[in-house]
């Protein structure tokens, strides 16, 4: 390299500047129970290399077949994305040398894709939605998993050698690869984040894969260029690979802006190259310049005939779509009526799935969206946990509201069964009767609780009895006290009237 | 008592059914046979005795107790070693393999075991199936049985030699541009080549996935149809499988024994035939074509322009779709490993020094070949092009088998050459297969039918020559037809079987 | 027409992967350039008109239904490997691995 690597610029006053252009390409793990092009059971963590057959071990005279789900989930994915689904289809080799691809080809759709042409509104967390468009979605393998053995460690001494477990080659895959994402402008890293997650959501509700970030079932490559301005052609790009978190999306983005534009201000030319992403600082640094790059001589896969769905499947898989997470958002917007700046913060939250849980437990939306994202938002907050994974579940939440509208407890003391309840004391229910919280409607106790204070406040009865209504708080507050706050305050009112006549 | 190594397969077989000789006996005197010749012939790389003695006392034990079998239970059968078996070695005649034994049954072994035919051993080849000598084998060549100097054709020398040398009654062979035909017809011995997809490829090595196909190789037709039938077949783990039944194969070799062509059409084909083809070769095609006519068939001509093309796309389509297929051989997880000789030792140069060793020349020729042909640049013109010549070769059948209902040629050019005598000069060499290749490219089967023997260019007592029956795809009943018709006249006009003029050997 | 180099069949050669001697690419370079100036004729007939065929028979939608057969065992899986530990194949050093 004869570069070296000039300071970054701050990134305010990159885009300002430059005008950033992303590619975004996501890989999803289908959640079908065997893998691509053979029957081996696929599943999280199995002992290495117990999910193989002949055909995943890549062993010679082994044949693929394809498996007739994947290429379901495939065309899923397509329709969700508003992509034209093909005719006809074909798998191609992608030859490279690698010791984790165990044939050294991986079988993938290459110049005939199963889907393409789409698009996907992506919302931003202020509201604002940016398009984003789909070049195509295509199927393929996964590959197995390297682990790298450091010299000193190794069972070999002094060789660094690695060892690979094959349970995830042929694992099935889609990936979604983006035209380039323009006139974002400063909001690109924002877009980039959303764009992803709005896929991982999409993954989710479709069924077609757990979508985990953190055990890589979606992986982003992210691709990044700048330009003088939105007139000016694309500038060249890198990819940064394997960015394998919502987060880590949109810091790679905001990075490589950075980055690419303090080359560009130095006179100097990008590189394109591949690039990794480093969670612990958030930088990315050029991966391995292959000698063969690029040079895959993809032709098409000779043991595998097209994939033709017939335009009935396709409508038959369009017809079983699930509703789909933006428009689930819209129906529930308008249906709880919440104002715009309320939905926004409760999807942000990640509350829609919970409110939408407890309304459905019987609670009003109102009231569900007031617990969740008051109370409990609060508490997951001071916890620093995510709101999903507080210990009370939405029916919970709506059996308390019901409490609560029965006029059983009032809200203090819904806030003390809250307490119970996310100690594990059980169900709303349980915790009343356990912990002694119910209202007091008998009037029994409560005269009793009433005379004491009369008597102890002669005064005060005094008073009343003399015109002056002022006073009665302190002995409503007495018997509040007496019942430890279990009585119904306008029912204490009535009788202390009473009492004093 | 009858040799039982002379039988054909069929005749064998009703000996065994008829309880006049033992599963087990049939089985040892092939090994012995083998023990006896096979030094000079070297036809197998691998003699499994011991499994294949197993499974012919299972198959008689069967029969004891009156269990209902396939009509070739206890019929041994030699295998090229391109198939993987289970349990026994599986080299594809390649050094990088040596030792490999795989986990696996490829699905024609499947079959195989399951109606009891015991295997004796593997078959030599040219490495990878790539040749047309079995010169190219990692582990020396096989011998002519007709003549021990003399090449016994490629890839599957050893099949057609062992079934030629009696060291077996029926074989498997493979067929990409004609390692099945090509053989049979320098060892005067039958072999069919399949439609494409009408014998499953789970298990063989692969060379040239959309070209290659398993057949069998046995000393009649009717052996062909019967081990055909047994193996063919669709199998949901080959998804170029053909998925409907075969045709009756058999009944129409039974049939066609009778003789009597009425009817049939038969087309010469023009491109396939004149130079290049030694007289020999030429006179024994017409006298054949004589004999199909007495039978009743009808003679017309056909042209097939781009035949002359096929040779072309053919080495261009398989070896791209070989260096694929081989590179899985690299030394990560079966087979050879072998480090550089100097510099660090890197997964990279280790799988490059272990492909420099493990490979052949003729088989680093046709990777790198076809690694060119796939590289950025050359796809159109090299790749691309035979994939639209592989078009043109099919139209030309789909006009041919218009006009007639199977086609004809010598099977191959010329009769078995001299050992080393095409080693130096690989474009001779594929000459070999100019007549077998078009059937590949477009997936029609095929067969060779021993008939005659023709003086090589020093003269001589002559070697066997080969009749090619070509048929539309999936109507490879028709090629059992016309077969046994021909072979059948050709016997009455001989007297005997052609191989019952082969040398003795041991 | 002469279009086959040494350095291009040593490029080739690395590409796949193969270690060859000098003697091998002499020898090589002078085999592919006769053989691929006699497969080139392939261009005289494929003219843009003609479609590609990949598959000998037009065969589509050969599909498997999504049901798990018992996988290889570990010791079939490791029997032939070079080297193995822990379950795993060991291979030799990967460069550029993270």
């Amino acid at each position: 390299m004869t570069t070296t690597t000039p300071a970054l610029v701050a990134y305010d006053d990159a885009v300002r500047r430059y005008d950033p252009v992303i590619g975004i390409e996501v890989h999803v793990e289908l959640g079908t129970r065997t893998k691509m092009f053979c029957a081996a059971e696929q599943s999280f963590g199995a002992e290495p290399n117990t999910q193989t057959t002949p055909v995943s071990l890549g062993l010679p005279g082994a044949l693929p077949v394809v498996n007739g789900t994947a290429v379901e989930y495939a065309i899923r994915i397509g329709l969700a994305l508003n992509c034209q689904i093909a005719e006809s289809c074909r798998f191609a080799r992608k030859n490279y040398f690698y010791p984790d691809v165990p044939k050294n080809f991986q079988t993938s759709q290459y110049d005939e894709p199963i889907a393409f042409d789409g698009w996907l509104d992506v919302e931003l967390e202020d509201g604002t939605v940016h398009r984003v468009e789909i070049e195509r979605a295509h199927m393929e393998e996964d590959a197995g998993k390297n682990t790298h053995v450091g010299g000193s460690a190794g069972r070999i001494h002094g060789a660094e050698y690695s060892l690979v477990d094959y349970n995830r080659a042929g694992v099935p895959l889609v990936e979604i690869v983006t035209r380039p994402i323009t006139g974002a402008g400063e909001r690109a890293p924002e877009v980039a984040r959303a764009y992803v997650q709005a896929l991982r959501d999409i993954f989710r509700v479709l069924d077609v894969s757990e979508a985990r970030m953190e055990r890589g079932n979606v992986r982003a490559d992210v691709n990044l260029s700048l330009r003088a301005t939105p007139d000016s052609p694309l500038g060249t790009r890198t990819e940064t690979k394997n960015v394998n978190s919502f987060r880590s999306v949109e810091r790679a983005v905001r990075y490589e802006i950075s980055r690419q534009a303090a080359i560009l201000d130095a006179g100097e030319t990008v590189i394109q190259e591949t690039r990794h992403f480093h969670e612990e600082d958030g930088s990315t640094s050029p991966g391995r310049v292959k000698s063969d790059a690029e040079d895959y001589r993809y032709f098409p896969e000779p043991d595998l005939v097209p994939v033709a769905p017939s335009r009935e499947w396709v409508e038959e898989i369009r017809a079983t779509l699930p509703e789909l997470p933006q428009a689930r958002r819209r129906r529930l917007h308008d249906e709880w009526g919440f104002a715009d700046a309320e939905m926004r913060d409760v999807v942000n939250a990640g509350a829609l799935d919970l409110i939408e849980s407890t309304v459905a437990a019987g609670a009003t939306p109102a009231a569900a969206r007031k617990w969740w994202m008051g109370e409990l938002a609060r508490r997951a907050k001071q916890d620093e946990v995510e709101l999903a994974d507080l210990a009370i579940t939405p029916a919970q939440i709506g059996e308390l509201q019901q409490l609560v509208d029965s006029g059983r407890i009032n809200d203090k003391i819904a806030r003390q069964v809250l307490d119970g309840v996310l100690a594990g004391e059980g169900d709303p229910e349980a915790v009343v009767v356990a912990r002694g919280l119910e209202i007091v409607s008998d009037d029994g106790p409560l005269l009793e609780a009433i005379d004491a204070a009369l008597a102890a406040q002669p005064d005060i009865v005094e008073k009343v009895r003399g015109g002056n209504q002022g006073p009665v708080g302190a002995i409503i507050g007495s018997v509040m006290k007496a019942t430890r706050g279990q009585a119904d305050a306008k029912r204490v009112r009535e009788l202390v009237l009473e009492r004093i006549g | 008592m009858t040799d039982l190594t002379r039988l054909s397969a069929a005749e064998l077989a009703e000996t065994l059914a008829r309880k006049e000789a033992s599963s087990v006996e049939a089985t040892r005197a092939h090994l012995d046979r083998i023990a006896a010749v096979d030094g000079d012939v070297h036809a197998f790389l691998h003699v499994s005795s011991d499994d294949a003695l197993a499974t012919a006392a299972d198959v008689d034990a069967r029969r004891a107790a009156g269990e209902e079998l396939h009509p070739l239970a206890g019929v041994p059968i030699a295998v090229k070693d391109v198939v993987v078996t289970k349990g026994m070695p599986s080299t594809a005649g390649s050094k990088i393999l040596e030792g490999w034994i795989p986990p696996y049954d490829a699905t024609l072994v499947e079959k195989l075991r399951a109606a009891g035919l015991p295997i004796l051993g593997k078959t030599n080849m040219d490495e990878f199936a790539m040749g047309s000598s079995t010169e190219h084998s990692a582990y020396g060549n096989t011998h002519n049985p007709w003549d021990l100097d003399r090449i016994p054709g490629g890839s599957g020398g050893g099949s057609a030699a062992a079934v030629a040398a009696f060291e077996a009654p029926l074989a498997i062979g493979t067929d990409t541009g004609g390692s099945i035909r090509q053989p049979g017809a320098v060892t005067g011995t039958v072999g069919v080549k399949p439609t494409y997809g009408g014998v499953s490829r789970y298990g063989l090595i692969a060379m040239a996935s959309s070209l290659d196909q398993a057949g069998p190789v046995t000393r009649t037709v009717l052996d062909s149809a019967l081990l055909h039938e047994l193996i063919g077949g669709h199998d949901p783990r080959d998804s170029t499988s053909i998925p409907e039944p075969l045709p009756p194969l058999v009944e129409a070799a039974r049939q066609g024994a009778l003789g009597d062509l009425s009817g049939l059409r038969v087309g010469v084909v023009k491109e396939l035939q004149g130079e290049g083809y030694q007289a020999g070769v030429l006179a024994r095609f017409h006298e054949s074509l004589e004999l199909l006519t007495k039978a009743g068939a009808e003679i017309v001509e056909v042209s097939c322009p781009h035949f002359g093309y096929a040779l072309d796309a053919y080495y261009l389509i398989m070896p791209a779709e070989a260096s694929s297929n081989l590179a899985k051989f690299d030394g990560m997880r079966f087979g050879l490993r072998v480090e550089p000789t100097d510099g660090p030792v890197t997964a990279e140069r280790v799988m490059a020094a272990t492909r420099g060793a493990g490979f052949g020349d003729e088989v680093k020729r046709r990777v790198i070949l076809g690694t060119y042909a796939l590289s950025a640049g050359y796809y159109d013109a090299y790749y691309g092009s035979a994939q639209k010549v592989r078009t043109l070769v099919q139209r030309d059948f789909d006009a041919a088998f218009a006009q007639a209902d199977v086609l004809v040629s010598p099977t191959a050019p010329t009769t078995a050459f001299k050992l080393g005598e095409k080693l130096d000069d690989p474009l001779a060499m594929y000459l070999n297969d100019v007549a077998t290749i078009p059937a590949n490219l477009a997936g029609v089967p095929g067969i060779s039918v021993p008939n005659g023997l023709a003086a090589t260019s020093e003269g001589g007592a002559g070697l066997p020559t080969g009749f090619q029956i070509l048929a539309p795809a999936k109507a490879d009943d028709r090629l059992y037809r016309v077969g046994a018709a021909l072979e059948s006249a050709l016997e009455s006009t001989w007297g005997a079987p052609l191989l019952s003029r082969a040398p003795e050997l041991g | 027409m002469s279009t086959i180099s040494r350095d291009e069949v040593a490029r080739v050669a690395a590409l796949a992967r193969i270690d060859l001697r000098d003697d091998e690419v002499d020898r090589l370079a002078g085999e592919l350039d006769v053989i691929v100036d006699s497969i080139a004729r392939v261009n005289e007939v494929a003219t843009p008109d003609v479609p590609a065929t990949s598959h000998p028979l037009p065969l589509t939608n050969v599909f498997r239904e999504d049901v798990p057969a018992p996988a290889l065992p570990v010791a079939d899986v490791l029997a032939a490997a070079p080297d193995a530990q822990d379950g795993r194949f060991a291979v030799p050093q990967i460069l550029g691995e993270e």
